[in-house]
């Protein structure tokens, strides 16, 4: 067997004959956004909500595509028809019975399938489903909007500036936060009656004012640093100082505040929806669906599952998000 | 202090202005009168307009709505809902019973949830921990009128089908007010018990921590002892932040949740009045929702001012 040698120079041996033994041991540096990456790959409550929400997205624009039903098409004598699936109704499930007969096939309507049911005016649920959850996305993305907009924006400025401006755009705040929501929403559908306008529009009125509040504390924390004011000595404009050296640092706060308010946006149109302030018929959203299920509960109870699922998983998903992206962002938050 | 609490109350003043003001917009942009609808003639329209002073001219009505709102809580006549009756009387009826499952619900919400907290405060990383963490993400992921629905569905009408015996009403029955409040209110606390629970969790994880818990503990003092008398009240404190969210979450749950089991009170009011547009009502109801909404924020910004000092200077009391 060859002397492993150093080199090569033959004077010397090698004592240690495992190469891993000796190696130093070099941390690679990991850039703060890969460490976040790697903190939220780990977490599987986080993952798996991310994964729903894609999966929610995806049939929201897909499903009512997968059949020649639209959300409004009514079938006279398709009415009320349990959930029938092809295939899986030969395992005793989704196979279209209620109450021990085969509805479908006491009607004679042998090769037809509702994948979810259908409604009290023969509409596809299905198809319902998936449109009204195209409301919830919307709104979700509109909530992140604004708050990443509106919110930052004025936490910015207000933040930064301070002095006189600061305490009147304060005082504006407090005194709006002051109005509850559910009167700003009254008085828009008073106004401009019940739809998708007014919702989104007491969205825009209240939706950023929790974010501009997180944003203004960050930057009057982080203004008096020192990076600031080397920035501002070598002469870097306002817009310079906010967006390249204020924003990125709080970024990671900005991210976590806009996820958390998505779920609670989604809550309000469907909750107005339900109550019937909210979209309206023939119009589906997740909330005008539930409501429609919820006057028939007693007799036909598949109508309100759908909706109550995909509304129940979308919430918990984008609140198990919201919560892994904190603990990535900031791991001293969970601290256990 | 008395300066802080000066300035809080001169802005939740503001803001009850502010509030008032838009609502009396509202009335005006409101399309046509009051009477559109009524197959009136002219005349009778015009002495209508004139009983009700909606002739005058728009400075003096700001000044009479304002006056009998502020002063004498008097909103005027419903136009709808119950014809020509005085609105603050309806609202008088239905108020009560609004804060009554507010309160029950606020009661129930915090004490599950607090013991809930413990509970897995105390078992961190055990099942215990693991299964009340998913139930207060559950709690706050399932809308509450889900909640109200699947209670009044599976213990209201399948449970009494099951076993013939009625244990939980599905709507709310004024003969029997304490039986069928039991679903509407668990309904109504479980965004509360949720978010309690949610909150006290880390709290008291924080403060079982912390070295003067050891000392106790180091004193021989008993788990149970070093929980209610230690822990728990340090660990109570932030919780006056989680007051508003809870507030609100209360104000538009008793819409919901007075619509499902059919609880006469203010928010099947509200949601009812803006169907049939019966726009004194809708006012009314806004005007004590806000009130309700402004002396709760009065309330947590003046109880963190005598917490934490700090936040009584940031938040003007010294200019």
């Amino acid at each position: 067997m060859e002397k492993p040698t150093i080199g090569n120079d033959t004077r010397f041996e090698r004592i240690m004959t495992s190469d891993a033994f000796q190696r130093d041991v070099v941390y690679e540096g990991i850039s703060f956004w890969k460490d976040v990456f790697l903190r939220f790959k780990a977490n599987r409550g986080a993952v798996i909500g991310m994964i729903l929400i894609i999966f929610i997205t995806f049939m929201a624009f897909v499903g009512p595509m997968m059949n020649e039903h639209t959300y409004k098409s009514k079938v006279d004598n398709h009415i009320n028809l349990p959930p029938r699936v092809p295939v899986v109704e030969n395992l005793g499930i989704f196979d279209g019975e209620r109450a021990g007969k085969n509805v479908y096939l006491d009607k004679g309507l042998d090769d037809v399938y509702y994948w979810f049911g259908t409604d009290n005016l023969g509409r596809d649920l299905w198809t319902r489903t998936w449109v009204g959850t195209r409301v919830s996305i919307y709104i979700a993305l509109l909530a992140v909007v604004i708050d990443m907009f509106i919110g930052m924006g004025y936490g910015l400025v207000s933040g930064y500036l301070g002095g006189g401006v600061d305490t009147v755009m304060q005082r504006f705040i407090e005194i709006l936060s002051g109005i509850p929501n559910l009167v700003i929403v009254t008085l828009f559908v008073i106004i401009l009656n019940p739809g998708i306008l007014s919702i989104s529009l007491a969205l825009v009125i209240t939706g950023w004012i929790g974010m501009s509040r997180v944003v203004r504390s960050q930057v009057l924390k982080l203004k008096e640093l020192d990076f600031i004011l080397a920035s501002k000595t070598m002469g870097a404009p306002t817009a310079t100082l906010l967006i390249q050296d204020l924003l990125p640092n709080i970024f990671g706060q900005v991210i976590i505040m806009s996820m958390f308010s998505v779920p609670n946006a989604i809550f309000y149109e469907s909750f107005l929806a339900f109550i019937g302030l909210g979209l309206q018929p023939p119009l589906a959203s997740l909330g005008v669906l539930i409501n429609d299920g919820y006057k028939s509960i007693l007799v036909y109870p598949h109508i309100i599952l759908p909706p109550v699922i995909v509304l129940a998983l979308l919430m918990l998903s984008f609140n198990l998000l919201a919560d892994g992206l904190r603990d990535s962002f900031d791991p001293k938050m969970k601290q256990q | 202090m008395i300066k802080y609490i000066g300035r809080r109350l001169l802005i939740a003043f503001v803001t009850l202005l502010t509030i008032m003001t838009l609502l009396f917009i509202l009335l005006e942009f409101m399309p046509g009168s009051p009477f559109n609808d009524e197959k009136l003639s002219e005349s009778q329209r015009e002495l209508l307009n004139e009983k009700y002073g909606l002739n005058d001219p728009i400075p003096v009505r700001y000044k009479t709505f304002m006056v009998n709102v502020l002063t004498k809580g008097d909103f005027g006549v419903s136009y709808a809902i119950e014809k020509n009756a005085e609105v603050s009387n309806i609202i008088d009826k239905r108020l009560p019973l609004s804060i009554r499952f507010g309160l029950q619900a606020l009661a129930l919400g915090s004490v599950v949830g607090i013991i809930l907290a413990a509970i897995a405060a105390l078992n961190k990383n055990t099942i215990w921990d693991t299964m009340t963490t998913g139930f207060s993400v559950l709690g706050i992921s399932i809308p509450s009128y889900v909640f109200a629905l699947g209670l009044s569905y599976f213990l209201g009408y399948k449970l009494t089908k099951a076993t013939g015996h009625q244990y939980f009403p599905m709507t709310f029955d004024i003969y029997q007010p304490w039986k069928s409040s039991i679903l509407p209110t668990i309904a109504l606390s479980m965004f509360v018990i949720a978010t309690v629970a949610r909150f006290m969790r880390t709290e008291l994880v924080e403060v079982i921590g912390s070295d003067f818990v050891l000392l106790a503990e180091a004193k021989g003092l008993n788990s149970r002892k070093i929980i209610t008398r230690h822990a728990m009240r340090n660990a109570l404190i932030p919780v006056v932040t989680v007051l508003g969210p809870l507030t609100v979450s209360l104000m538009t749950g008793s819409l919901v949740i007075e619509r499902v089991f059919g609880i006469p009170g203010i928010g099947d009011l509200l949601v009812t009045a803006i169907s049939v547009n019966d726009f004194n009502i809708i006012i009314a109801v806004s005007f004590y929702y806000s009130i309700f909404y402004i002396i709760m924020q009065l309330f947590i910004d003046i109880l963190y001012g005598i917490i934490d000092p700090r936040i009584r200077v940031a938040k003007g009391g010294q200019s």
